[in-house]
């Protein structure tokens, strides 16, 4: 899970991580008073959303009085923000964080992951702060330090220490900085985060050492030990058919191309997609319907495939196993039927009862293509797009509903809680 | 002949009075040598009651005394799994096999690393995986049986259904498996590609070996490596995840391109790079592997 760079600096703030004073706004007016109540001569109008790279697409701006605060404010707020993470629709500015202005003497970067291979958190510093880590990561990896930190022990005093001066931070500084890593760390643990990213971390003109942004992912398995953290989720920024699909404990991801996949299992999802590819098609979605498919659950999932707009035609690939096949082949009917399929639709079964299955789908009487394996499939379905080129006239009208469905709930819920953290300050 | 379990093995289910551990203990009971293989499940509040006439012993150490286990199997939900799998590797079990899916990583983290410092010499498989079988003689886990056949080809994958895929072409094409082993998705496990390798490769009932991946992390490139240097047996391989785009998780936990790392492009390129015979068609795994049969 995500969160938004106001929220992760206020977890930041609870465990010792200096940040820039701000306040967290959802209308211009509220920023022109965050300003004034923030005070001084310079402020950073910052919008919130969760990608990356949002100075570059022009969210984020300097403003030198009040009046430029609401220029800057109105321009910001609404707009659609599209950087390298956004993809080219972008995505729509709905909150503000506005910071009193610092004074930068110097950018670093700090970050921290779980490394798979030592099995152990790693920090991650440089003094090539403010960049695309990435890029320093690809080009000079000798300027990326790097620890790898024992889960007992925790980040040392010594490691700390080194690691501020490895990167550059003055010797009057490194104290400060030390404290800062090993509250980062902190943070790190005790939320259950996956990622932490501090990009730049500043060295201040009078010595300080300070979170200039902030960003946390959290680890979806552990989200049940974490409410408040939970409670910072913006379904906003996320996928509506995402989360409508999740709703279902259906793991889908959106995608650009036109052939609508359901598949049982991750591995086997990806490899689907991957044959489509293979012979010219293109995925629309990555869809695992897990272990234990419903009729309910795969007609949820068709519903959720065909309010993409883009897909011309579905492909369905079930290795049954623990799933029979004649369940699949059941739901699969009878979600068609309920969604009056008006695309071509290709199912391949394998496994625990294939032949009940086929037969199934055979005396339907519905017009599915009947595939024998993946690459057939595959081909049968490429096929069928191109064959097809107009888009079906008949097609069943489910994204409005699942936007306010799905959006409409979670957004009372978020300004709810929103309302009462404001109350609160 | 096989790797890590055969007829021989005694096998505790933890999390046998759950609904999932008791559907899938039947199932591998049901399956070939399983009736002899599975004699303990583990809760401590039912101890002295049975399972459909296994006994259930309150602590692992317990089932493994009393009915001489050695290798345990765990269906315990998320949030205690990683006590389950400590406890069985503090019972000094040989093998400890975590299907559980959705165990949060820090947890992992913390077992893993007791098990380093500790020496441990149990072997972890998973978590969130299908498991391991060795047709024609015991399953552990929740692939479906019958779709395997014995035989002198071995199978490790980080993903239950592509495992099934893989081992579903290879019996359609008369070849058996000596073992196939599901490592699990999750970013921080047990058993990687290249622990599996090792032991296929001094297996003498293994012929040759389908390693099959996914995008994300680097074990695919370490067993790559390793298989370059020290494999005596053909390897034969998959990456799925090509058309997977960066940042977005595709299901598993581990399943994810991030830093412009763990593409599968990449991947394949390493294994062809080490001599792995690769396709890129995953229709056809059970085909690549036939052409490296002598």
């Amino acid at each position: 899970m995500k969160i938004h760079e106001y929220q992760g600096k206020e977890l930041f703030r609870k465990y010792g991580v200096a940040t820039p004073r701000g306040v967290p706004c959802f209308s211009v007016d509220e920023a022109v008073a965050a300003a004034q109540t923030l005070g001084g001569g310079a402020w950073v109008v910052k919008a919130q959303i969760h990608a990356g790279g949002r100075g570059k697409g022009g969210g984020v701006k300097l403003a030198r009085s009040p009046k430029e605060v609401r220029d800057v404010a109105s321009r910001i707020l609404g707009m659609q923000l599209v950087t390298h993470q956004t993809g080219p629709q972008g995505q729509k500015v709905r909150r503000l964080l506005v910071e009193e202005g610092a004074d930068i003497r110097k950018e670093l970067y700090v970050g921290m992951v779980v490394d798979r291979q030592t099995q152990k958190v790693c920090l991650m510093a440089s003094s090539e702060g403010g960049m695309d880590i990435e890029e320093v990561a690809a080009r000079t990896p000798e300027k990326i330090h790097k620890v790898f930190i024992d889960p007992v022990a925790g980040l040392t005093d010594a490691e700390a220490s080194d690691s501020a001066r490895k990167i550059g931070v003055p010797a009057a500084s490194v104290p400060e900085a030390a404290r800062l890593l090993k509250a980062l760390y902190k943070c790190f643990w005790e939320t259950d985060a996956s990622l932490a990213e501090i990009n730049p971390l500043i060295l201040t003109g009078d010595g300080r050492v300070v979170a200039l942004d902030a960003k946390l992912n959290f680890d979806d398995n552990a989200l049940f030990r974490h409410p408040d953290i939970v409670a910072m989720r913006d379904l906003d920024e996320e996928d509506p058919l995402e989360i409508e699909a999740s709703k279902y404990d259906l793991s889908y991801i959106s995608l650009d191309g036109e052939i609508g996949c359901m598949v049982n299992g991750a591995g086997l999802a990806m490899a689907t997609m991957d044959t489509i590819k293979l012979f010219g098609g293109a995925p629309a979605n990555f869809l695992d319907v897990g272990g234990g498919a419903t009729a309910e659950k795969v007609t949820a999932a068709f519903k959720i495939m065909l309010s993409n707009p883009k897909v011309t035609a579905i492909l369905v690939n079930i290795f049954g196993g623990i799933m029979k096949c004649d369940t699949i082949a059941e739901g699969v009917v009878a979600a068609a039927r309920e969604v009056k399929l008006a695309v071509p639709l290709v199912v391949r079964m394998k496994g625990t009862n294939e032949d009940l299955g086929k037969k199934i789908l055979k005396d339907s009487g519905l017009p599915i293509i009947s595939a024998d394996n993946m690459a057939d499939a595959a081909k049968k379905v490429v096929s069928a797009v191109k064959k097809k080129k107009k888009p079906a006239k008949k097609r069943i009208k489910t994204k409005t509903k699942i936007k306010t469905n799905a959006k409409g709930k979670a957004k009372a819920k978020a300004k709810k809680a929103n309302k009462a953290k404001r109350k609160k300050k | 002949m096989s790797i890590l379990i055969n007829k021989d093995s005694r096998v505790i289910t933890q999390g046998i009075t759950g609904k999932t551990g008791q559907f899938h203990t039947r199932t591998s009971r049901d399956y070939a040598n399983g009736r002899a293989c599975y004699v303990a499940g583990v809760n401590p509040n039912k101890a002295g009651e049975n399972f459909e006439g296994i006994p259930i012993y309150a602590t692992v150490k317990d089932a493994k005394e009393r009915a001489g286990a050695t290798v345990s199997v765990i269906y315990v939900p998320p949030p205690f799994a990683a006590a389950a799998i400590w406890e069985a590797v503090e019972a000094d079990l040989d093998l400890v096999i975590c299907i559980t899916e959705g165990i949060p990583v820090r947890d992992m983290i913390g077992v893993r690393d007791r098990m380093r410092k500790q020496n441990r010499r149990t072997r972890l498989i998973g978590p969130n995986c299908p498991g391991l079988i060795t047709p024609g003689e015991l399953k552990i886990g929740i692939m479906p049986g019958h779709i395997h056949k014995k035989g002198r080809v071995g199978v490790v994958s980080r993903s239950g259904t592509l495992t099934y895929e893989a081992v579903g072409q290879l019996t359609e094409l008369g070849i058996g498996q000596s073992s196939a082993v599901g490592i699990g998705g999750d970013p921080v496990n047990g058993l990687k590609h290249v622990d599996v390798m090792k032991l296929f490769n001094d297996d003498p009932g293994t012929d040759a070996v389908v390693m099959i991946g996914e995008i994300g992390g680097s074990d695919e490139e370490t067993a790559a490596q390793w298989v370059k240097h020290n494999m005596k047996k053909p390897v034969v391989g998959f990456i799925a995840g090509i058309t997977a785009p960066p940042g977005k998780r595709m299901g598993h936990a581990g399943a994810i391109i991030s830093g412009g790392k763990g593409t599968a492009q990449e991947k394949l390129a390493v294994m062809e790079a080490c001599g792995i015979k690769v396709t890129r068609n995953p229709a056809e795994m059970g085909k690549t592997l036939r052409s490296v049969l002598k």
